[in-house]
């Protein structure tokens, strides 16, 4: 395996882009991370996306996206993971140039989720668990989401108020994000009576759809660093699945796949939590973030939302999360959003992030959870100096 | 509705049909024919009793497609008293509010139908407070 590099990133702003379609959407974040890398080809294409099927009528991504972005002729599938689809995607890519089969690769995540109505898009996010034992049982995903918070905080006696400051830290950050969903910071009062969803989830603890598409440019390193670019080398990748049914789990409060590809992420990069200068969280919910920086080391069980109450997550803080407004204010387009979090950490690792720049950030991670934590994905990017 | 999908599952959502494993005893539900503890074979039937209790609960305000005439109704992860975990609805809730560890027993409700008088009716578990 040789080492391989970001040499270019796209997005588009999440939204309700009622004049774009799902090819339109990719294509955009395509040509926007063709352009940033300075090229016009590239070999190969990796389109991470959960629910075109459904909520498009459009399935066989590979071929559809690489028509349309003029990558005909040219290597092409499409990756579904659910949420995290989009990090597979990007992993697929990494690990196609790492292996010297190819010598370089697009991953664009992309989701059009407003060709639907929204009762049939909480349905299909549900499937993303299990059919048969969870969805049938009339659970929404929030619902799971709720039931996993609901005995934290029973377990851990933390209360519901503890947890707003991952909302607030990640609607602050949103504000100077020009591609997130949302650009307005909320209070402590709203994140309190918010409406109530599926208790204690409320509204502002759950991450907002949205139509959105993230890519970018993977090339062998050596090339990267002949370019005239800050060099961002992708250090460490790792992915772990988990039972499919949280209900299934030993214990359902430990995010056992998060812990092991962090941990491989870790181990591949030589690095330790303590390295890590920013890291963009799966915060689909408040508890998934918890959870997510308890699995990989910046907590100790039960003791996530101590990090959040302490502004230990804001980017002058310990560990910064959300750092360009992370799902809950970015928005969660689920199979784009893990091309979302990368293209963030490179614009981290490029100190290119505004007003909410983590100082001097050189290490970055981010992590793409799948289901109610049934598949994850963490990378590790580096700057090259 | 897809007919042979729930057709299929009538022994686990009427009777709560689950395994044994003949390797190290432990009790699997849903079946799943390998041994979540030991990975051994494990595709001896065994019936649960139906009894457990609330490990985590929450109340859905807004249901997915199919279930919107029921809300607010109560989901639960409750554990069996042999030790699965099984995801279910809660019924025949009384004044006494909904909690954690609280004593439950299985029973056999209708769990969604097709919204109109000749679609399919889904049969399935549910969980109720056990009589004190
Ligand atoms: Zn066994």
């Amino acid at each position: 395996m040789r080492p391989v590099a970001v040499i270019g990133i796209g997005q588009v702003k999440i939204d309700e882009h009622w004049d774009l379609s799902l090819k339109e959407l990719a294509g955009n974040a395509v040509f926007a991370a063709m352009q940033d890398a300075g090229r016009a080809r590239v070999d190969s294409l990796f389109v991470g996306n959960m629910m075109s099927g459904s909520a498009n009528r459009q399935q066989h991504l590979g071929s559809y996206i690489a028509d349309w972005v003029g990558l005909r002729m040219h290597e092409a599938i499409r990756i579904e993971a659910a949420c995290s689809s989009g990090a597979a995607a990007f992993r697929s890519a990494v690990m196609a140039v790492a292996s010297g089969q190819l010598d370089s690769a697009l991953a664009v995540g992309v989701e059009k989720m407003t060709d639907s109505p929204i009762a049939e898009i909480t349905t299909e996010l549900a499937t993303a668990a299990d059919a048969d034992y969870e969805s049938d049982m009339g659970t929404s995903f929030v619902a799971l989401n709720a039931l996993v918070m609901q005995r934290y905080i029973y377990e851990y006696g933390w209360k519901h108020a503890d947890f707003a400051n991952f909302s607030i830290n990640a609607h602050a950050n949103g504000v100077y994000n020009p591609f997130a969903r949302f650009n307005s910071p909320i209070t402590l009062d709203a994140f309190e009576k918010a409406h109530v969803v599926a208790d204690p989830i409320n509204i502002l603890d759950a991450s907002p759809v949205g139509d959105g598409a993230a890519a970018a440019v993977i090339v062998p390193l050596e090339e990267a660093r002949s370019l005239n670019h800050t060099c961002i080398r992708v250090a460490g990748s790792g992915a772990a699945t988990d039972t499919i049914a949280i209900h299934n789990r030993s214990n359902p409060l430990w995010l056992k796949a998060a812990e092991l590809s962090s941990k491989q992420a870790y181990n591949q990069a030589g690095l330790s939590p303590v390295e890590i200068d920013l890291f963009e969280a799966h915060d689909a919910f408040t508890i998934m973030a918890t959870l997510s920086l308890e699995a990989c080391g910046f907590a100790e069980p039960g003791q996530g939302p101590r990090l959040a109450i302490e502004n230990q997550i804001i980017p002058a803080g310990r560990i910064p999360i959300s750092t360009r407004g992370g799902l809950k204010a970015r928005g969660h387009p689920v199979g784009a959003t893990g091309m979302y979090q990368i293209v963030e950490v490179v614009q981290q690792l490029r100190h290119e992030a505004g007003e909410t720049q983590v100082p001097d950030a050189r290490v970055g991670m981010a992590q793409n959870i799948g289901g109610s934590g049934s598949n994850i994905i963490t990378h590790i990017l580096v700057r090259e100096d | 509705m897809e007919i042979p999908r729930h057709w299929r599952l009538k022994k686990q959502r009427y009777a709560l049909v689950g395994e044994v494993c003949p390797h190290c005893e432990a009790k699997i539900f849903p079946p799943r024919d390998v041994c979540p503890h030991c990975s051994g074979e494990a595709k001896t039937p065994y019936q649960f009793s139906g009894q457990g209790e609330v490990y985590s609960y929450t109340v859905m305000n807004d249901a997915p497609a199919g279930f919107e005439e029921n809300t607010p109704y109560t989901v639960a992860v409750v554990k069996l008293a042999e030790g699965p975990m099984v995801t279910a609805q809660l019924t025949d809730l009384g004044a006494e509010p909904v909690k954690i560890g609280m004593p439950v027993e299985m029973v056999t409700r209708r769990i969604r139908s097709d919204g109109n008088d000749r679609g399919m009716i889904v049969y399935g578990y549910k969980f109720r407070p056990v009589m004190q």
